[in-house]
């Protein structure tokens, strides 16, 4: 086992060219889901914030429990879809690192709309009278309380950033794991593992790790410096 | 309606864009197994320098890769179950099958060998003393080409699993890397192809108990999957790379694969009833 | 810029009920130009909530309320509200009051002197970059009588402003709303604090229950109370509501 570790150590340190190309794969994926996760789920959450509309208490608590989403459900639903059986499976983009960002998109989106709605709808507990005492509609209210809010959404965007990274269920089944092409650092530790073959799959372990402990501590010091400097 | 097709339309295409463009590629459905013995790294990128196509191994059991196939998911499928190719090929799936190499399984026990089979060449024997002696034994129980050469063996030795398994038979559904880890976790006897074993390190007690009876040998068949039935298989393409899996340069590379120093697979394409 | 006045404002037969409890009760009233208006009451008489009845942050359940000259989207503001507890964005002082003017469609090139002014006006040039939270109660009090008049508007309601504050603060804010009376803007302040009404108002509302019972210019209505409610309010006597 400790020879394993002080490979893994050696990997790490030496840059091992296979280990860089897993987890540049990783972030970029992860990244790019996130980015549109965000895109999409911030104005939606938005939205379901500040409007008042019939059986928003449902939407509500449906987006709420979409949060817990198993990943392997995720990647079987959007595996149905990029089939070439399938409906989008024309596009051929199943076993492409494309499927894996729309499949760790749909998973972190609820979790990106549901806490964004949370904060901002208690942001508009708090300005609702101002803001519209100053004449503010519906819509200018929405995006300005997405910017008032920007800490407490950054701390949203770096959680659904660290559920993106560490899943591999999804990732999985419409990634297929291919070597050199879909292989992310969860995936390579899954199979590393499985093959009994421990120095690479503790290396991309330590680094998750020090992914996951990242997003925390980012997340923990922008709440600090949000409540020093704006109170 | 309209507005969720085109969003999801931009999604997708935001997605492909982040993800980098993609060069011309086929999808080969093949086995856990396969892959793990490090084939594919060794043979794939000879085949890609001479051609530039790009293979890409979706690694799965026998079952699922000829699943996989029969959803037009994957362009060619390389597995080691002739009985399941057979009626793959019935089914409509595939275009031909063609043998392109066999390699061997070993049965794995533990050292201290509860059942007193080691070193023997018998496998349906040793099976029998397994089950007699009660010893723990790992199945992969997933539809694998091994697992369902496993099943022929209990078979052929006279065994009605359904009837005489006990508590010593592990029924397991894994891969066989994680059926050999769970095997050297609790000291059990599994039946594994020689490949995966040579690459496993986490072998904990366990060693070859038999190996080298006919029985073991483990055929490979290579299929286009069938574009009359599935027609975005890049049939083009796929062709290719069946075309030089058979051929006497893909033959000869097969050969020169080695896992320390060993030969694993042999090329049998000229082989036609294999 | 003439627009026409807003003024005077017009309530007729004004009721407001939440659920089964009237709040206001049959209120017909009307407010005019000049003159700075204390609605005067204890704590539950409905003073909020009739101030935000005639801002038009709420819609009564029966009877009108009409402006003289109905405010057109996309106009400036010719009414606005300071509420008892300042609400800023996460921006500086500055960044706030321009918040408004974007708001209320003044074009960017303008807001920057009208910005100064109105921090000027309320002695807060010096914060003016400072995140407008982390100033003092009394501070962000001033700081949303700057924003509220920085358009210049022709009403401004006030919904108890100085509840929260302490003495000292409350002096600073009553000194600005006494500048900007004396500017010309009509002062509309609700409050229970019979020495604020007396020093800052002109003329009385009384409201008690929901229900006006008695307007008087102020020296009038402290010494000679015409209901027997404002009297013993007066006195000091009256419960809460």
């Amino acid at each position: 086992m400790s020879e394993a570790l002080s490979t893994a150590l050696a990997l790490l340190i030496g840059l091992d060219p296979k280990l860089v190309e897993i987890v540049l794969l990783s972030l970029r994926v992860s990244l790019s889901a996130v980015a549109i996760a965000a895109l999409l789920g911030l104005p939606l959450g938005a939205a379901i914030g500040v409007g008042r509309f019939p059986g928003r208490q449902t939407v509500i608590v449906l987006l709420n429990a979409m949060m817990g989403l198993p990943p392997v459900v995720v990647g079987l639903l959007v595996y149905l879809l990029l089939s070439r059986a399938g409906p989008l499976g024309p596009l051929g983009i199943l076993f492409t690192p494309s499927a894996m960002v729309i499949a760790q998109s749909i998973l972190i989106l609820p979790i990106i709309a549901a806490l964004s709605r949370q904060a901002i709808e208690d942001a508009w507990r708090e300005y609702e009278e101002q803001l519209r005492s100053l004449g503010a509609g519906r819509v200018n209210a929405a995006l300005t309380l997405l910017w008032d809010t920007r800490f407490s959404l950054l701390t949203t965007i770096l959680a659904g950033f660290g559920r993106a990274a560490a899943e591999v269920g999804a990732v999985m089944i419409v990634g297929g794991n291919i070597d050199g092409v879909t292989r992310v650092m969860t995936t390579t530790i899954a199979l590393e593992t499985s093959k009994g073959d421990l120095p690479l799959a503790l290396g991309l372990g330590m680094i998750l790790i020090a992914i996951v402990i990242a997003v925390n501590a980012a997340a923990y010091l922008t709440k600090e410096l949000a409540q020093r400097r704006y109170g | 309606m309209g507005l969720i097709r085109s969003l999801l339309l931009l999604v997708v295409l935001f997605a492909a864009l982040a993800a980098g463009a993609q060069d011309k590629f086929i999808v080969v459905a093949s086995t856990t197994s396969t892959e793990q013995s490090g084939l594919f790294g060794y043979l794939l990128p000879i085949f890609q320098k001479k051609t530039g196509i790009q293979v890409r191994v979706v690694a799965l059991g026998t079952g699922q890769a000829l699943d996989l196939a029969r959803r037009g998911d994957a362009d060619v499928v390389f597995v080691h179950a002739r009985s399941a190719e057979e009626k793959f090929l019935a089914e409509g799936h595939g275009v031909k099958r063609f043998p392109v190499m066999y390699n061997d399984f070993v049965l794995i026990g533990p050292k201290s060998d509860p059942a007193k089979v080691a070193g023997g060449k018998d496998t349906l024997g040793a099976l029998r003393k397994i089950k007699a002696a009660q010893a723990p034994f790992v199945s992969r129980g997933d539809r694998s080409g091994t697992h369902i050469a496993e099943l022929e063996l209990w078979k052929l030795a006279g065994i009605d699993l359904a009837k005489d398994k006990g508590p010593w038979y592990r029924d397991t559904g894994q891969g066989m890397g994680p059926a050999l880890n769970t095997a050297a976790a609790m000291n059990g006897y599994i039946l594994a192809d020689r490949g995966t074993w040579i690459s496993f390190k986490n072998r904990g007690d366990l060693a070859i108990a038999v190996q080298g009876d006919k029985r073991l040998f483990n055929q490979y068949g290579v299929m286009l999957v069938n574009p009359a039935r599935h027609p975005n298989v890049k049939k083009d393409l796929g062709q290719t790379f069946v075309d030089w899996v058979v051929s006497p340069e893909g033959q000869k590379a097969i050969a020169e694969y080695r896992i320390g120093g060993e030969r694993l697979f042999f090329p049998n394409a000229n082989q036609p009833g294999a | 810029m003439n627009y026409g006045s807003i003024l005077p404002l017009r309530l007729a037969d004004v009721s407001f009920a939440a659920g089964s409890r009237t709040i206001i009760d049959r209120v017909s009233l009307e407010i005019e130009t000049g003159a700075s208006t204390i609605i005067l009451g204890a704590n539950g008489a409905g003073k909020s909530v009739l101030m935000r009845l005639m801002h038009g942050l709420l819609s009564p359940t029966s009877g009108r309320i009409g402006w003289n000259a109905p405010e057109r989207s996309g106009r400036p503001r010719k009414q606005a509200m300071v509420f008892q507890r300042p609400v800023m964005l996460r921006r500086s002082a500055r960044a706030n009051i321009a918040y408004a003017l974007q708001i209320a469609g003044i074009p960017a090139p303008r807001r920057d002197a009208l910005v100064h002014e109105a921090l000027e006006s309320v002695g807060l040039t010096h914060m003016a970059q400072r995140p407008a939270r982390v100033l003092s109660g009394g501070e962000q009090q001033r700081l949303a009588l700057a924003r509220a008049w920085a358009l210049h508007p022709e009403v401004l309601f006030l919904d108890e402003p100085t509840a929260s504050l302490d003495p000292g603060a409350t002096r600073e804010i009553e000194a600005v709303i006494r500048a900007f009376d004396a500017a010309g803007t009509k002062v509309v302040m609700a409050t229970h604090n019979l020495g604020q009404a007396r020093r800052l108002g002109d003329e009385i509302l009384f409201l008690n229950q929901g229900r006006l019972i008695e307007r008087a210019p102020v020296e009038q209505f402290f010494s000679r109370p015409q209901t027997a409610e404002a009297a013993a309010f007066i006195k000091g006597e009256v419960p809460w509501a």
